[in-house]
């Protein structure tokens, strides 16, 4: 049979012209124009610009009215306003010269050279995922070494990344590989939080790590209850009733004084401990039974670690269950859910388990996050949660686990270090704050990304097994399932 | 409903024939009605054992309605759907499951299914039903081999003790995907795509996929594989290698019931024809009785003009057709337009 069927083979594949034409089809659109007329395209170009700056900007920047006895008091601002014109002529002209209106664009020559990177290095996204790792296990040492004036601001903001990696990789589950979106996420987390704060304040045997699976255990029970009448819902309809879940845990949590303390929230929720030993600095402390100095900077240290350790076993199991039928059955569920009810897989049963599993990743995050702070309130777990998860995982990349890595870092590490950026206010002043610019800044940031990598920083899919060669497949086959 | 369907099935064919006595597939008084419109209205038909199988008809006749009753993505309004493993029409067994009010009844010597009682996923996964689609739906961002593994999710998910072995590493996974990765290979090898097993589906060529999703069919070891227009937008060589894929799926003891317009692949291959015009059946048989039936040539070529039909017999025979299928439709609830087509 086999040597009858002389059936297309490794020849057929789009090759050669044919994927010539097909990049061509993609590429931007090209003028052909000869570079005289592209420096007075240009010219003319960026001075329409400059006038529509100079039109809108008028009222905005040139007058300003400001309140003074007896009425308004008119001032005008032609420096700023001229500025702003020149600002906006010299950028569109450069955009003219070296992107929009010329034969090779800045943005090609970077494209060319760094599509093709992932294919020709392949061991290059191994070899970064192991240096990350690496770096991130002897990171609290690094920064106690290098910078201890401000070691404890910055193991702070190293377990924020990381707590934001865990829920990245656990919301994964959900939206990256199940390709169900899920705006309610921080529901879970909330779940998590509630659980183990009230476990351990309710009860003095409880501590962290006994509720720890208790925490996950329930946010993975809510996320079946959720998911039950909810995964019938297809695509946009979905992603509100998972908006709704997400807020009506948080006004339940708000509302339900007598349980959960409302708005004052809970306190005094205990510190985790190492085998029983507390971080004090008592004769039973840890220092002590160590034998090393007190310092107040050990907690911190081992918060790290905990975060560290919960978020690499959240991405040791979904790399495992990814290689498990449960998690191709996920996959293949992004892909074409009828095909899979035609392939004998329940597809219920298959959306629950990632809805049951991305929530207990959730309610482990949350419980870490109850401890770490001590006290938790609804006001920690508001829409804008949810939204930040799901945008780090979008621009990671859906599915990438080293994607959510860098988008964390970027998205969490570049809101906090914004804050402490002090050179601009050198040139733009002592009045200038850039902390109130930082979601400006962010949300530029985000827009740039989406349109030049609008799959995500990492949008190449890893086969889940290999009969030869593992090759990563490009973004275009890949399915990005219910309402995207 | 009829208990005893060898009278419903096939009462053209006159004497028992070998897909009466020994089916894999009953269908008995099926009717599908959306809202006012009747797709399929009062069919039956059995599939035999071990044959292929043809359901042809013109455009709209409700075939694809068939196979998605059969298949479970409808639920049909009336009839019943008896599927069986094991030889032999099983009646008892079938009465007893009818009766009962379960949805399959299996013994040693074979199984009776009761299809319209069954979601979906589990007519393939218990039924043993497998099909494809019109349109093709592969899993396009997973590669070749992968779209085969996933075809065999239910065995490996016992084998990954429902993922929790899996998790902890246990040997017993690593060789039942071993195993599977072997028949995902078989049946590569059977469809000439085992060089392209790390590509992703998307990027095969359009006949390499039809291949492609037959091959996931038969990676969920189906005793029926139900195949939708196989050959639609393949080339004259594609269709010559279909049909020799076709007779080998046969060959490896698995029934076929397909739907095709190509009526190349259709006289040459199938044992069996069934045809449906309007959401009835106007003939059953082997495709010599089929070809000569003149319902057939009056549903397929039409019959308005009566003028061009210059040989008094065929003129005949075609105004008898014309009225019992006028008076048929009229009984079973389908509505025939005035006139034939052409």
């Amino acid at each position: 049979m086999a040597t009858t069927v002389d059936a297309p083979t490794a020849e057929n594949r789009p090759a050669g012209a044919q994927r010539d034409l097909e990049e061509q089809r993609r590429a931007p659109l090209k003028t052909g124009e000869d570079p005289q007329n592209t420096l007075a395209a240009s010219l003319k170009d960026a001075a329409a610009a400059a006038l529509l700056a100079g039109v809108l900007g008028f009222f905005f920047l040139a007058l300003r009215t400001e309140i003074a006895p007896g009425g308004l008091d008119v001032s005008a601002r032609w420096g700023l306003w001229l500025a702003s014109i020149a600002v906006v002529f010299a950028g569109r002209l450069l955009l003219n010269l070296f992107v929009f209106k010329t034969r090779r664009p800045v943005t090609q020559l970077f494209a060319g050279r760094g599509a093709g990177l992932g294919a020709r290095l392949p061991w290059l996204g191994k070899a970064v995922g192991a240096a990350l790792f690496l770096f991130a296990m002897i990171l609290p040492f690094f920064i106690t070494t290098v910078f201890p004036a401000q070691q404890r601001q910055y193991i702070d903001l190293a377990i924020l990344i990381m707590t934001y990696v865990m829920l990245g990789w656990g919301l994964n589950i959900v939206v990256g590989l199940a390709g169900l979106l899920d705006l309610g996420y921080v529901a879970f987390y909330a779940v998590g939080a509630y659980a183990f704060a009230l476990l351990s304040t309710h009860f003095e045997v409880i501590g962290f790590w006994t509720a720890l699976p208790l925490a996950g255990m329930l946010a993975a029970f809510w996320g079946v209850i959720l998911g039950f009448p909810v995964l019938r819902l297809r695509g946009d309809y979905l992603a509100i009733v998972t908006l709704a879940f997400g807020e009506m845990i948080r006004i339940v949590l708000l509302n339900w004084y007598d349980f959960t303390g409302g708005p004052n929230g809970i306190s005094g929720i205990p510190k985790p401990t190492l085998f029983g030993l507390e971080f004090t600095r008592g004769e039973d402390g840890v220092a002590a039974f160590l034998g090393i100095e007190y310092s107040t900077i050990h907690r911190f240290i081992y918060l790290y670690y905990i975060i560290f350790i919960l978020a690499i076993v959240t991405n040791f199991v979904t790399m495992r269950l990814r290689r498990l039928p449960v998690g191709r059955a996920w996959e293949a569920l992004r892909e074409d859910e009828i095909a899979c009810r035609s392939l004998g897989i329940n597809t219920t049963n298959t959306k629950l388990t990632a809805f049951a599993i991305g929530a207990m990743f959730g309610g482990f995050a949350g419980s870490f996050f109850a401890t770490r702070q001590g006290f938790i309130s609804p006001e920690s777990f508001t829409f804008l949660e949810s939204a930040i998860i799901l945008a780090i995982v979008v621009l990671g990349g859906l599915g990438s686990q080293i994607g959510v890595v860098i988008a964390s870092v970027v998205m969490i590490g570049g809101i906090e270090m914004l804050r402490n950026i002090g050179f601009l206010s050198d040139i733009f002043g002592p009045d200038f704050d850039p902390v109130k610019y930082r979601m400006l800044i962010f949300g530029l940031a985000m827009v740039g990304i989406m349109i030049w990598k609008p799959r995500g920083l990492i949008s190449t899919r890893e086969p889940t097994i290999a009969l030869k060669e593992r090759k990563r497949i490009g973004a275009d086959y890949v399915a990005q399932g219910e309402g995207h | 409903m009829n208990p005893s369907p060898a009278t419903a099935a096939g009462p053209q064919t006159g004497p028992a024939t070998r897909w009466d006595d020994d089916p894999v597939l009953t269908v008995e008084h099926l009717t599908m009605r959306f809202g006012g419109l009747v797709a399929v209205g009062d069919l039956s038909f059995n599939v035999g054992h071990g044959d292929i199988t043809a359901l042809i008809g013109p455009n709209g006749a409700g075939k694809t309605t068939v196979f998605n009753c059969v298949t479970g993505f409808y639920k049909p309004t009336e009839g019943r759907i008896v599927m069986r493993h094991g030889p032999g029409r099983q009646q008892q067994a079938v009465d007893a499951v009818t009766a009962s009010g379960l949805r399959y009844k299996a013994a040693n010597d074979g199984a009776v299914f009761l299809l319209e009682r069954m979601p979906d996923y589990e007519i393939t996964k218990s039924a043993k039903v497998a099909r494809t689609f019109q349109n093709i739906r592969l899993f396009g961002g997973m590669t070749v081999l992968e779209n085969l593994l996933v075809a065999q999710h239910n065995p490996l998910m016992i084998a990954s003790g429902f993922t929790f072995g899996g998790i902890i590493g246990l040997p017993a996974y690593a060789r039942a995907q071993g195993e599977a990765v072997d028949r995902a290979v078989y049946w590569m090898e059977h469809v000439n795509l085992l060089d392209r097993a790390d590509d992703p589906a998307g990027d095969l060529p359009y006949g390499a996929q039809r291949r492609l999703e037959i091959a996931r069919a038969m990676c969920t070891r189906p005793e029926l594989l139900c195949l939708d227009e196989p050959a639609a937008g393949l080339n004259p060589r594609e269709s010559a290698e279909l049909n020799q894929l076709l007779q080998f799926i046969r060959s490896e003891g698995t029934s076929v019931l397909l739907i095709e317009h190509d009526m190349g692949v259709v006289m040459e291959i199938s044992d069996h024809i069934i045809v449906l015009d309007y959401g009835i059946k106007i003939s059953d048989g082997d495709p010599s009785f089929v070809k000569s039936d003149p319902k057939v040539i009056a549903a397929y070529l039409g019959v308005d003009d009566e003028a061009e039909i210059d040989v008094p017999e065929v003129r005949a025979e075609v105004a008898a057709v014309i009225h019992e299928a006028g008076s048929g439709a009229q009984a079973a609830g389908p509505t025939r337009p005035e006139g034939g087509r052409t």
